[in-house]
């Protein structure tokens, strides 16, 4: 190619882009179905949405449900940790959300979180460390009534899930 | 040494035949045997030898539990059980497979300390030491997707911990590990691909390993005096000489193996990998196997922001980094003075690295709390000090002691002092 370059482009040197771009296209073509394979498939996307019903989950406990294979803390908090937890001045936290944004209007004695650690994803035990919340076993990371991150290594708040209460009783996580 | 002679003269007419069409048996003779190998190598140097060992204890074992072993969430665990109780002579095999993973472990880094310090990283050797450390990225793979297949609790949280390092990642990190996981969660689709890879990466590392030995045979060994091979005198046969040098410490090197094999195989493990997975409670202290901890370490002591650099972001990458910072070793070393013997003041600091990564062992094993963290934050400080501060000061300001005038001198003594 290096004398196709001092003289005029030809019609050969046409044919053998022409001809590597579209062998170029077809590799990618080929490397994309056995990349896509790895993705989630059907079967694990079926399971994107359940329901749950809070009745029988009494106050000051909690429920570890899997959604997505993923566990989800139900917590029914007591009055004293939501005071807690809204009492907190927004300047305190490493990642700043207020507890109203982390439960539904009316409902703020339900905490409904995935309960994998925003680190690297341990379940935190519940009702431990300094925040009367939960602390990370794995590597010490401190949330606080609300499940916001207050020390450790973890850089998030606990996730809140997309859910919405179908009935008083019943939520739809999903 | 790349062009030594090698006296290979085909023995019959079908060696002659045959040579003239794929020359492999000159090729093993000048390779595997006549190799002029340094005759100073002290018993360090064995354990490249050793390793190969263990690479193919781990395929011949690993290759006859998959015949046993069921990649399955809700098998996989029973069918681990099940090599080890009901399968013959399964205790001793799955046993030999598991400790096998542990004393390659202790055989690399024994190996890899070698070359920090007798600078084997150093200039002719520089793509030798690279591809080592490809290798030893490889194995920490391998060895952790091998951990995630008994599916006990330690496989499982592992698994999700690991993984979980991907996520740190901007923009692109969660993707990543959907894509890795296979689902939002470490669960069939999981073990069965670390399955697949687990049999692929121990092939892939032994076509590495045909590299490193490559690499080698090019400038040829470096030795515990560091001087360059000057002639034959400076020089061994690598067979007989060394072959059985090598066969000895394999089998001194065996003994300690056999004993965890017989009588202590789940000493290096933890008892919560004897409880299934369960994606719902995470075991109370979360721990890798002993030869990923000084990594691990690294990892958990960054728990501070900085700049726009997140806490999790950044322990991901100073465990990265305290990995990807050998490949550039060789530049940050700049000492002309291979071996550590000749080096005063780098010997100190070179101790202290190898005491100081030992303490990082340790505190990885215990928990995330108090004072652990910050003798943590201390180790890793040193950790890359040693790398981007010590070596390339030390290389500046060090008078080394005067290096003997070759190989020879270094074993028998100088002319000067025999006549003395």
């Amino acid at each position: 190619m290096a004398t196709a370059s001092e003289t005029k482009a030809t019609r050969r040197d046409f044919l053998y882009i022409a001809t590597g771009a579209a062998g170029a296209v077809g590799l990618a073509g080929i490397a994309w179905p056995l990349i896509d394979q790895l993705n989630p498939d059907a079967s694990v996307l079926a399971l994107a949405s359940i329901q749950f019903d809070l009745s029988p989950v009494a106050e000051g406990s909690t429920v570890t449900i899997l959604w997505r294979g993923l566990p989800v803390f139900v917590r029914h908090r007591t009055p004293e940790e939501i005071e807690e937890a809204r009492a907190t001045p927004l300047a305190d936290l490493k990642d700043p959300e207020t507890d109203e944004d982390r439960v539904k209007e009316g409902h703020a004695e339900w905490l409904i979180m995935i309960a994998n650690c925003t680190h690297l994803g341990c379940v935190p035990v519940g009702e431990a460390g300094a925040f009367d919340g939960w602390f990370c076993p794995c590597h010490g990371s401190v949330y606080d009534t609300s499940g916001r991150i207050r020390s450790g290594p973890a850089p998030a708040n606990l996730v809140v899930p997309p859910y919405e209460f179908i009935s008083d009783t019943i939520v739809q996580i999903g | 040494m790349a062009n030594h002679a090698g006296n290979y003269t085909p023995g019959n007419g079908f060696e002659r035949w045959l040579d003239e069409r794929l020359p492999i048996v000159r090729f093993s003779k000048e390779h595997l045997m006549d190799f002029p190998t340094p005759k100073n190598l002290n018993y360090w140097w064995t354990f490249g030898g050793i390793l190969a060992f263990m690479l193919v204890v781990q395929i011949v074992t690993g290759i006859i539990l998959v015949m046993h072993y069921t990649p399955n969430v809700d098998l996989a665990f029973a069918s681990v059980q099940h090599i080890q109780r009901d399968v013959n002579y399964g205790r001793i095999i799955q046993g030999t497979h598991a400790v096998g993973a542990s004393m390659f472990f202790a055989a690399v880094y024994i190996h890899i300390f070698r070359g920090l310090y007798y600078g084997s990283y150093k200039s002719p050797r520089e793509v030798l030491w690279m591809l080592g450390v490809i290798i030893f990225i490889l194995m920490m793979a391998t060895a952790f997707m091998g951990y995630v297949l008994p599916w006990g609790q330690m496989s499982f949280w592992g698994a999700t911990v690991i993984t979980g390092i991907f996520s740190a990642l901007p923009i692109i990190g969660e993707p990543i590990q959907i894509l890795l996981l296979g689902g939002f969660s470490v669960a069939n689709p999981t073990l069965n691909r670390f399955f697949s890879l687990h049999y692929l990466l121990p092939f892939i590392i032994a076509a590495v390993v045909v590299l490193h030995i490559w690499a080698l045979h090019v400038p040829g060994n470096n030795n515990p005096a560091g001087v360059s091979v000057k002639d034959n005198r400076d020089t061994l046969p690598f067979h007989p000489y060394f072959t059985m040098k090598d066969l000895f410490a394999i089998i001194v090197f065996m003994i300690p193996f056999a004993w965890f094999v017989f009588f202590a195989p789940d000493i290096l493990g933890h008892p919560d990998n004897y409880i299934p997975g369960n994606p719902q409670v995470t075991p109370e202290h979360i721990v890798p196997e002993w030869y990923l901890l000084p990594f691990y370490a690294m990892l958990r002591a960054i728990d501070f922001n900085v700049l726009f650099i997140n806490s999790k972001l950044g322990g991901v990458i100073v465990m990265g980094g305290s990995l990807l910072i050998l490949f550039v070793l060789p530049w940050l070393d700049r000492s002309k003075v291979r071996s550590g013997s000749f080096r005063p003041l780098f010997k100190p600091f070179y101790w202290l690295f190898v005491l100081n990564f030992i303490a990082l062992a340790y505190l990885g094993a215990q928990p995330a709390e108090g004072v652990y963290v910050v003798i943590a934050k201390l180790c890793t400080a040193y950790y890359f000090a040693y790398f981007l501060i010590i070596l390339p000061l030390l290389s500046r300001i060090e008078t080394p002691a005067p290096l003997p005038a070759s190989i020879s001198e270094s074993v028998l003594g100088s002319d000067k002092k025999a006549k003395a």
